[in-house]
């Protein structure tokens, strides 16, 4: 928003490019993610371009560009998950959640995102739920536990 | 001359450049390396893989591998073939989804190199072609850009970034999603981008392509016909029409780069709005008439209006040849100096300052080498908007770590790379410039051998600056003193430090204090003589250096030689074998009042139009319409030329041969590229014919060519100037004789003044005439749009231009707006003393509190209705700066 007033995030840093990656961790922390406008916003006090800003949020996973749900669903694609067919699990996902990765149900509940392994390899293919982990899921199982929640 | 060394490259040794990389070294020897992402403008990247080489036995990437001497460079084993298929093959799947030979054919670099390097298309199959189909992004009217042929090598990102500055682009998203973008859902045409094509006329796969461009028969080398940076340009053809256009590469001025006006701004020529016959006014209207019949006319009215009841306005649009002409007309025919042209409001205080105080009204320095200046100080200067490739050096200063002051009442483009930058209120430059230079004499930064060697005058300077105490300074320009104090130690400390003005100086009551403060401000820091300091005015026009060289002027011949001196009045009746005046004649405004209140009956308007450029523009239109007599000379039907009595069809400038000069004093050619538009005729061409139909002689000339001789023979400045010597580079005047080479910065040993001396001028605060008050509670200061031009007879019918900017805007700081209930999008009406114009408001903060800001492109909202002409004693500018105004919603 325009009026979001970011001056107190901003002025906690150095005007320099160098600020740009904690600049922008802190402005999501306090929005939760990272609306467009902002970013000329970060530009202008990094004294960096726009395009850099986009350039470089867009390539750090951690980065959204939408708000967030309150369930927060991030599929692994680390190599094991990925071996054990994550790919099968987040399609599945953004079937049954009907939006697609990146992107935040209209009723704010849930948001979809993929990130690298989170540790329960042995497990996979996992997702977790804010923070929550489910393990050795299938398309199956993954619909059953968000249909119900769902309706 | 840089060190050579010795390479062995695929077993034959040669010499190479120290300095260079492994793949300049073998291009240099004709040794093709296949290379993607390399430019020769950028920094080496190495992101695209396939210049692979073995240097000593490894594999490296050439385009970024210095070479060292004694190196074994091969270019053809086996394992540098293999990986290099690779890496083609890879990039060939990504581009295109995998085919080669697409419809790009040899554009395409990388279809060049799969035919070099030999790929076989079947061997693609085993690679997973990518899933993603992104569409064509064709926002932008000029360009598209086609992310399936994009092959990720980032030279528009770095061309943006390293050579435009602008970095309206990057890589964004990752891994396989990679792509070219600007923000999240945007479009190229919602990105900074100013439209410049410098990144899609280096792409090397055609993924950004140009769209209105067709491919030419032939190209002509000339001049833009734009801005005074004056870039060399190859105008294309097909046809009768110029169908492409590109930056001319050995061109010292802009090295092949070019501005979104000069590479796409040439189709107005082929618009069918031009004038193709002459037009009389018969009952009232104006109907075509036949050549014969317009001369006539012109001739029998021109011929009864002899002496000062006749008055010339000549053009800075026209080439050298054209105002030499006009000017030799208005003096040796019609027996008048009245002659002026719109220099008059533009520069003319540069013209009248600078020659009191170094002797010589121009740019001191060349162009590029303000990219080497270690500080630059911006003063009334949009330089990105009106002098886009001057600009690209200044962003080649900043990056190489010069400092960039930039004061400007309004937060222009330029200021977010500034180190520091000044709000100040328009019109109080002398203020803040004398504020600056009472810092630097008082903490001991200024150069006193300097002063003591080369400049006259300082103690009476120095002791004027006793009235520039802080706080009167800081009343005066609204700005901390401490900012003033850090842009004096900033300008002092750094040098050379190259000072660049422009209207922001000029166009006021005192715009030749506020040139003489700058001039001040370059000899008390000794920033002059050499060539990358200086003082700088940015000349507006293509050829207004030329105009004002030529002599289009009513107090000098050409070469700045005054009309009032019994020697050069003398040398100029032999020459042209009349006799001449010496009182100096009317001024641009001058010659409009003197339709009501003085001599004037007929005006020769040639290029010009001051319906809309003229301040208080409303007197401008009603002494058109009474003069008597009012011949237009034109390549549009321009609003003035709607009050001609006659009105006489100009050919452009691709349609006729002759010179600019540009603000750099850079003399070069503008060269016939296509026939003249219907029955237009070039300038020089309907000058002489009417002065031949009054029977005089002089004006029989076969060619530019030989008029250029005849100025050469009188104008010692250009002595050495022939459109043969400029065939390739243009020279740099002065340039005397025909042996001198040109001169790349002024006033290196001395000045051009009796004694050589430069001189300190003791300047007094004065505020601009009109202030605002109760009833005008805002100050008007006008700009310019980048995408257009003068009063856009020729940028608004470039489609694409309209596009990117195709109305006023009354720019308002949020602060004034939300006062007046005002916001972005809503109808306001801006009203002076002498009338009101109607546009649409954009808040912004760019505009500072108090001040509102207009261009005056566009004639459905004159501008200069609104202007004051009160104008500067000296140099009769008149103040289009500052005026005082009331904005309400319309
Ligand atoms: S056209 Fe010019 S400004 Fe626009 S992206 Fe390309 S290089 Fe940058
Ligand atoms: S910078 Fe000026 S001269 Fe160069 S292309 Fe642009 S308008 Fe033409
Ligand atoms: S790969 Fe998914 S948890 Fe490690
Ligand atoms: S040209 Fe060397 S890596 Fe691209």
């Amino acid at each position: 928003m325009a009026t979001t007033n970011l001056g107190p995030v901003l002025s906690a840093f150095e005007r320099r490019p160098e600020s740009l990656i904690p600049l922008l961790q802190s402005v999501q922390e306090s929005l939760g993610y990272l609306p467009p406008d902002v970013l000329g916003t970060v530009a202008r006090h990094a004294r960096v371009p726009r395009s850099r800003v986009y350039g470089v949020a867009s390539f750090y996973s951690q980065f959204r560009f939408n708000p967030v749900g309150r369930h927060r669903v991030a599929v692994c694609r680390g190599t094991a998950c990925h071996v054990g067919g994550a790919r099968f699990i987040l399609e599945q996902l953004e079937r049954t959640l009907e939006i697609l990765e990146g992107q935040t149900t209209e009723d704010m509940e849930y948001s979809l995102e993929t990130v690298a392994c989170i540790g329960c390899c042995g497990l996979a293919p996992c997702i977790s739920v804010n923070d929550e982990v489910s393990a050795k899921l299938t398309p199956m199982k993954v619909r059953k536990q968000f249909k119900k929640a769902r309706k | 001359m840089s060190q050579k060394i010795e390479v062995s490259i695929d077993g034959s040794t040669v010499m190479v450049d120290a300095s260079a990389t492994v793949l300049e070294a073998a291009l240099e020897h004709d040794l093709f390396i296949p290379h993607l992402c390399h430019h020769p403008d950028l920094e080496p990247a190495g992101v695209c893989r396939l210049c692979l080489v073995e240097v000593d036995g490894c594999l490296v990437t050439a385009c970024n591998t210095p070479v060292t001497g004694g190196a074994e460079i091969r270019t053809d084993t086996e394992a540098v073939k293999e990986t290099r298929l690779g890496a083609v093959e890879l990039l060939l799947v990504n581009h295109h989804h995998g085919t080669v030979d697409c419809e790009e054919g040899d554009a395409c670099e990388l279809n060049r190199i799969a035919r070099f390097v030999g790929v076989d298309e079947t061997r693609l199959d085993r690679y997973r072609p990518p899933d993603r189909s992104l569409p064509v992004d064709t926002s932008n009217p000029f360009f598209a850009f086609d992310p399936s042929i994009c092959v990720l090598c980032g030279i528009c990102v770095r061309t943006c970034d390293e050579i435009v500055g602008v970095a309206a682009i990057d890589f964004v998203q990752r891994g396989f999603d990679t792509t070219i973008g600007s923000a999240p859902g945007q479009q190229w045409i919602d990105s900074d981008c100013v439209s410049c094509g410098e990144c899609v006329a280096r792409c090397p796969t055609g993924a950004l392509s140009f769209t209105g461009f067709e491919t030419p028969e032939r190209e002509v080398t000339t001049t833009c016909t734009y801005c005074g940076c004056g870039c060399g340009i190859h105008l294309g053809v097909a046809g009768d029409r110029l169908v492409s256009a590109r930056g001319q590469r050995e061109n010292p001025s802009n090295e092949g780069r070019l501005c979104v006006k000069g590479r796409f701004g040439f189709t107005f020529v082929n618009s069918p709005d031009r004038l193709t016959t002459p037009l009389i006014r018969r009952n009232g209207t104006l109907e075509e008439a036949t050549w014969d019949e317009a001369l006539d006319l012109v001739a029998e009215k021109f011929s009864a209006s002899r002496g000062d009841a006749f008055a010339a306005i000549a053009s800075a649009k026209l080439t050298n040849e054209e105002n030499y002409l006009i000017q030799k007309f208005s003096r040796a025919v019609m027996g008048t100096n009245n002659v002026d042209h719109c220099a008059r409001l533009c520069h003319s205080p540069s013209v009248a300052g600078l020659v009191q105080s170094f002797g010589s009204g121009a740019m001191t320095s060349s162009s590029k080498d303000i990219g080497d200046a270690r500080c630059i100080f911006a003063i009334g200067t949009n330089t990105t908007a009106a002098h886009p490739i001057i600009g690209l050096q200044v962003m080649r200063s900043i990056r190489a770590g010069g400092k960039l002051i930039v004061v400007n009442p309004r937060e222009i483009e330029l200021a977010r790379y500034a180190d520091l930058y000044i709000q100040n209120r328009a019109g109080s430059d002398v203020a803040l410039l004398m504020g600056m230079m009472r810092v630097i004499v008082d903490e001991g930064l200024h150069d006193p051998e300097f002063i003591e060697a080369r400049c006259e005058n300082f103690e009476a300077f120095r002791d004027s600056l006793g009235q520039y105490d802080e706080a009167t300074v800081e009343e005066k320009t609204g700005v901390p003193f401490a900012q003033i104090a850090e842009a004096a130690r900033m300008y002092a400390q750094n040098s050379p430090a190259a000072i660049l003005y422009a209207m922001g100086i000029t166009q006021h009551t005192h715009g030749t204090d506020n040139v003489l403060a700058t001039s001040n401000l370059a000899l008390l820091t000794g920033n002059v003589g050499l060539p990358s300091g200086g003082l700088n005015p940015l000349r507006g026009q293509s050829n207004v250096q030329g105009a004002c060289d030529m002599g289009a002027l009513p107090n000098v011949y050409p070469g700045y030689q005054n009309v009032a001196i019994p020697e050069v009045k003398a040398k100029f009746e032999q020459a042209w074998g009349v006799e001449l005046d010496d009182v100096p004649g009317l001024t641009h405004l001058e010659i409009l009042r003197g339709v009501t209140a003085g001599p004037i009956r007929a005006i020769y308007l040639v290029g010009e139009n001051p319906a809309l450029s003229e301040a208080d523009a409303t007197h401008a239109r009603e002494a058109m319409e009474k003069v008597d007599f009012l011949v237009v000379q034109d390549i549009f039907l321009t609003e003035s030329a709607e009050y001609a009595d006659v009105v006489l069809p100009a050919a452009s400038f691709a349609e006729k041969d002759g010179t600019f000069t540009n603000t750099e004093r850079r003399v070069q050619r503008v060269r016939k590229a296509i026939p003249p538009v219907g029955d237009s005729r070039d300038d020089a061409w309907i000058t002489c014919a009417i002065a031949r139909r009054m029977g005089e002689e002089g004006f029989d000339f076969e060619s530019a060519e030989e008029v250029m001789e005849e100025i050469a023979s009188l104008t010692p400045s250009y002595g050495g100037i022939t459109h043969d010597r400029i065939e390739q580079v243009g020279l740099q005047w002065p340039c005397p004789e025909a042996s001198h080479p040109g001169t790349r910065y002024l006033h290196a040993e001395t000045f051009p003044r009796p004694g050589g001396r430069g001189r300190f001028f003791p300047l007094k605060y004065r505020p601009p005439d009109e202030e605002p008050d109760a009833e005008y509670p805002l100050v008007l200061t006008t700009e310019r749009s980048l995408y257009h031009y003068h009063t856009a007879t020729m940028t608004r019918r470039v489609p694409g231009l309209e596009t990117l900017r195709s109305e006023e805007l009354v720019e308002i700081h949020p602060r004034d707006a939300v006062a007046l209930a005002i916001a972005s999008g809503d109808r306001v009406r801006v009203t002076s003393r002498r009338g009101e114009v109607e546009a649409h408001a954009l808040v912004t903060e760019v505009s500072p509190p108090g001040t509102i800001c207009m261009t005056f492109h566009f004639h459905e909202a004159p501008t200069n209705v609104l202007t004051n002409a009160a104008y500067d004693p000296v140099a009769k500018i008149p103040e289009t700066k500052v005026c005082a105004v009331r904005v309400e919603r319309a």
